[in-house]
């Protein structure tokens, strides 16, 4: 009885580990490929992980790919610390990994988020790494995978302009708001899914690495720190970031911030980022 | 080769041939227009197309006729891109001057002319326009490709584009599947002179269209080809096609040019028995 036990603790702190280290070589060489063709798309051994594929298995394995005992790590769902999503993946990380957590990003090194970039500047001490649905930007313009991976060789963007052209024809503005394509370095257009216009500037010549994983479509991809990232628009429609004309954040005041609506109530605004709206509030 | 009298050709196709399935020279020898063949019984390969040799001159609007599975399309897709041919030249005037063998040319590279310097209609619009999109956009998509950035610049130049083919402005914002087929074809001829390219490639543009909409479709090609100065080469079975749009024109026969000549000439006096079997036959 005595040896099933202890057979059965070691079992247990075997399962501690969610990611081999061999598969953690295997996603870091993904990455390093990455960061080399800033953009590029890069395939990579999705693993099973313990959470489903399509709530951040792609960022999580990155993160834990990247990851270290001295390391400190913030998750954030939609700016939140404390969303569930958020909670149990900032568990799995620390508990696999033994780094810190932390909710400050002066203090984090690793920043795994969806759909927001923190409001507070990261700098060249910081990771970000985003989880993404949909790693593809041209998927809805075409389908077959051969077409589109020569699309991306040959820097064959046309059709992507003319889903913009179309976009505008029909809707007067080009409505589409996260996931908004980007030219990379000059030469990739990638999905910037999942995160709004307002982050997408702070892409662009920025001091952090951004690093991208798409764990259910098996793809990683990166965008290095000083590079340049533009959005995809015509000379005469000037890119723009979401904006509402006077609103303000309800507990910090801010308008500055990128502001998210409370379902519920109209003129019900709040910062999307809470821990850099509860910073405010405490100062 | 320039000389005072004749000026270089836009378009200079040598020795193209195009065989599906294994060959040698005694696959060539058994097929062909005196064969009267184009399948060799013996390898059972296909000679779709052989020693094609041909110049456009510019402006010049060449025709290539033939009955079906004569080689006049394969002969029109090599040149577009669309079929990689088995062996042959194709020189464009305006590609490096003439210098380069564009079969030579990696696919980017031979669908990066596609953009500017040679432009195909087909004879099914679905082929050369995207239904699904409007007409404006399929003329913004060759002119995104070329690097035209402009809101503006490009919603006008796709009016002045849809205006020449005689397309309705107001359905410019229209999804193309809505409209009819003759004006499928003005929009999928308008698409091809977006970059002002230097040579376009008209398959059967009018086939599947009925008489009244392809005679004004014939017009409008007509009227652009002397308009623009542009070099053509039209490939049609129908005789009214080619006798009103082109000087020049190429009898193909199982997989063979058979006879070379002026239009008029052809329609008048064809020298090659199949030629004359073939005029006679569009005559009754």
């Amino acid at each position: 009885m005595t040896t099933l036990v202890s057979q059965f603790i070691a079992q247990e702190e075997l399962t501690q580990t969610v990611l081999d280290e061999e598969s953690k070589r295997e996603i870091r060489r993904a990455l390093l490929h990455a960061v080399c063709i800033p953009g590029y798309q890069v395939p990579f051994g999705s693993r099973e992980m313990p959470v489903a594929r399509g709530w951040g298995s792609g960022g999580l394995q990155i993160t834990l790919a990247v990851i270290g005992e001295n390391d400190t790590v913030k998750v954030i769902d939609q700016g939140d610390d404390e969303g569930v999503n958020a909670v149990n993946l900032r568990r799995l990380v620390t508990s696999s990994t033994g780094c810190e957590e932390t909710t400050e990003v002066c203090e984090a090194t690793v920043i795994q988020s969806r759909h927001r970039i923190p409001e507070d500047v990261l700098t060249d001490e910081h990771i970000l790494v985003l989880q993404v649905p949909v790693p593809e930007p041209l998927r809805g313009i075409e389908r077959d995978m051969r077409e589109l991976s020569r699309m991306h060789a040959e820097s064959d963007y046309s059709r992507m302009w003319v889903s913009l052209y179309e976009d505008k024809v029909r809707n007067g503005v080009i409505t589409q708001t996260t996931g908004y394509p980007c030219l990379v370095n000059e030469r990739y257009v990638i999905a910037t899914t999942p995160i709004p216009r307002w982050d997408i500037p702070r892409l662009h010549n920025a001091e952090f690495l951004t690093l991208f994983g798409a764990g259910r479509e098996k793809r990683v991809y990166a965008i290095p720190p000083h590079t340049i990232v533009e959005p995809l628009t015509f000379e005469d429609i000037p890119f723009e970031i979401e904006q509402n004309e006077g609103t303000q954040c309800r507990l910090c005041g801010s308008n500055t911030s990128f502001l998210v609506q409370s379902p519920s109530q109209e003129d019900n605004w709040a910062c999307s980022d809470t821990a850099w709206c509860r910073a405010r509030r405490t100062q | 080769m320039s000389s005072i009298l004749v000026p270089d050709p836009v378009v200079r196709v040598q020795n193209l041939g195009k065989v599906y399935g294994p060959f040698d020279a005694a696959t060539i020898d058994r097929t062909g227009s005196k064969i009267g063949t184009a399948r060799d019984s013996t390898s059972g390969s296909i000679v779709a197309a052989w020693d094609v040799s041909f110049d456009v001159q510019p402006g010049e609007a060449l025709g290539i006729v033939g009955e079906s599975g004569s080689g006049k399309s394969t002969v029109l897709r090599c040149i577009a891109g669309d079929v990689s041919p088995t062996t042959g030249d194709i020189r464009l005037a305006n590609v490096e001057d003439g210098k380069v063998n564009i079969l030579d040319y990696d696919a980017a590279q031979r669908r990066r002319l596609r953009i500017d310097q040679l432009s195909v209609v087909y004879q099914d619009p679905a082929e050369g326009l995207a239904l699904g999109i409007t007409a404006g956009g399929n003329i913004a998509d060759p002119l995104t490709a070329a690097g035209w950035r402009n809101y503006s610049a490009i919603r006008t130049r796709a009016m002045e584009l849809l205006q020449r083919t005689d397309v309705p402005i107001d359905r410019m914002d229209d999804l193309v599947r809505t409209f009819s087929g003759g004006m499928r074809q003005r929009v999928q001829i308008a698409r091809a002179l977006a970059n002002n390219p230097g040579v376009i490639l008209l398959d059967e543009p009018t086939t599947g269209l009925d008489a009244s909409v392809a005679s004004g479709v014939l017009d409008l090609i007509r009227s652009l080809l002397e308009e623009l100065n542009i070099a053509a080469i039209v490939v049609s079975h129908d005789f009214r096609v080619i006798e009103m749009l082109t000087e020049r024109c190429l009898v193909m026969h199982h997989g063979r040019i058979v006879e070379n000549t002026l239009t008029d000439q052809l329609l008048e006096d064809p020298q090659h028995p199949y030629s004359q079997k073939l005029i006679a036959a569009a005559r009754t």
